[in-house]
């Protein structure tokens, strides 16, 4: 007889998402719903803390029901109820904490704790069978960028992380300075299209020979510096560039970005003796990242495997959640109601 | 409590440098506004203060941007706040603002300038930073502490 599959009802609201998904047996997608907010913080070029967590109340038993609803499931068939608890903003974590701890009381279900950068990683390992081992995983985001060490989707450790700003941030802050609009990182990859890459030969900052560690503040300074002037003393000339200009910018920009994080991973991976490199979070969405990365992988001797997240799974979801939490529901790794969010992990 | 000071630093290790100094003379208490805008060297100085403050983890002081607050421990809780994407002083006020002023505790809140109406009458050490060059930056200290020894910078 065929055993019965285990259903997850994941939540996510670790920034400007809140997300609810059903996931069968760690890889079958019932549902996925994901209300975003990016159209309510774009006029704010940002994510408004106090409007994210405000959102995030309204929206978030309306998500889980329509969650529900959508996978054809009652809270009869749940198994358990796994929640992303760290890193992100406080503010928004601990909204769907309380969410998943009422259900977790209120329904008599297990609750699983996950770390949102692991979940990312899921992302990425979602539909494989053969995943070869170790990965080294990349999570390249609007808050984070981190290397991780992958022996087993439970079992990541830190290799490296930035050191000043994500690459999301840079992304997002070169596109203010360029007048391009929020979030920065589909506005930059959009113009750059029309772009030479090797117009500006911005820093490519590796901090030291063995770094695994980021860093992209001097990057986002040297686009200002091209900009201003390099006194600063002048105004900001993207004001007055062509659409030309702005696109050769744009694309040197990601270039020096993509060039930074396509190395530091083949470093880990070469450190590590990976077989399969792994990329989650919002910047994964970035062709030029992915295309980079895919040559590097293809390159290397033996050739290694990239497995990168679907588009549609690199930005927040809960999907990654309910997934992730599969293997800790198979290892017997539960949370309790004492579970609190925690901004940094 | 009206000391001023002026000085340049000529890289961002300069500028770290001197954040270590400030940041080992801090007794508890402080809330330090920091003002600048994009790459003046803001988290670079913050460095410096929570590692001469004693932080244990100031290896891992970076833009909280997205997060808002980030926090590092040791002799004094330390709360870096950046309020580069608030945009009114009621998001500031609730973050928590004045449940992270405590005798042990140190603020430092990073973008400063769009908040700085909530700060009212509290005293708090006000530093400016500007580009002079490529990798040189005026700093302009106010209102710290008469027992601070910042020694004078050979570059002015």
């Amino acid at each position: 007889m065929e055993s019965k599959s285990v259903n997850i009802l994941g939540i996510e609201t670790s920034c400007d998402e809140t997300a609810a998904a059903i996931v069968a047996d760690g890889s079958i997608v019932k549902s996925s719903v994901v209300a975003s907010q990016t159209k309510l913080h774009e006029k704010y070029g940002g994510v408004v803390p106090e409007l994210a967590s405000r959102e995030h109340v309204e929206k978030i038993y309306p998500v889980i029901k329509e969650a529900l609803d959508q996978a054809q499931v009652t809270k009869d068939d749940i198994d358990a109820i796994a929640v992303a608890n760290q890193p992100g903003l406080a503010m928004a974590l601990v909204v769907g904490v309380t969410a998943a701890k009422t259900l977790s009381f209120a329904w008599q279900k297990p609750l699983i704790a996950i770390n949102h950068l692991h979940a990312h990683l899921q992302s990425a390992m979602l539909s494989e069978q053969n995943l070869e081992l170790p990965a080294v995983a990349l999570v390249v985001s609007g808050g984070h960028t981190s290397l991780f060490d992958c022996q087993s989707p439970l079992e990541l450790t830190l290799l490296g992380s930035t050191i000043d700003d994500a690459a999301g941030e840079a992304f997002d802050k070169v596109a203010s300075i360029l007048r391009l609009s929020y979030p920065g990182g589909p506005s930059i990859e959009k113009t750059a299209k029309n772009g030479n890459p090797k117009a500006i030969n911005f820093p490519r900052t590796l901090i030291a020979p063995n770094s695994l560690d980021f860093s992209f503040s001097g990057l986002k300074t040297a686009v200002l510096y091209h900009c201003r002037g390099q006194d600063m003393k002048g105004e900001n000339t993207a004001d007055s560039m062509s659409e030309q200009e702005i696109a050769d910018i744009a694309a040197s920009f990601q270039a020096a970005v993509v060039d930074v994080l396509v190395k530091k991973t083949k470093r880990a991976a070469d450190k590590i003796g990976a077989k399969t490199v792994l990329l989650g979070g919002g910047v994964a969405a970035n062709s030029a990242l992915r295309e980079a990365l895919q040559k590097s992988c293809d390159s290397s001797r033996p050739p290694r495997k990239l497995l990168a997240a679907p588009k549609k799974y690199c930005t927040d979801n809960a999907v990654m959640v309910a997934s992730l939490a599969y293997h800790k529901f198979k290892a017997g790794i539960f949370a309790d109601l004492s579970l609190e969010p925690k901004a940094h992990s | 409590m009206s000391e001023q000071l002026d000085i340049v630093t000529l890289s961002p290790e300069e500028t770290i440098e001197f954040g270590r100094k400030l940041g080992s003379q801090l007794k508890g208490g402080e809330i330090i506004a920091l003002i600048g805008q994009l790459g003046s060297g803001k988290t670079h100085l913050i460095k410096g203060i929570a590692s001469g403050a004693g932080a244990e983890n100031s290896g891992s002081v970076n833009s909280p941007t997205f997060v808002i607050v980030n926090e590092y421990t040791g002799r004094f809780d330390i709360f870096h706040i950046d309020a580069y994407r608030l945009n009114t002083i009621v998001e500031f006020e609730m973050l928590g603002f004045d449940d992270y002023c405590y005798p042990n505790s140190i603020v430092i809140i990073e973008w400063a300038d769009k908040i700085i109406s909530a700060l009212g009458t509290i005293d708090y050490i006000r530093i400016e930073l500007e580009h002079k060059g490529q990798t040189a930056r005026n700093i302009h200290i106010r209102n710290f502490p008469k027992h601070f020894v910042l020694t004078e910078n050979k570059h002015i």
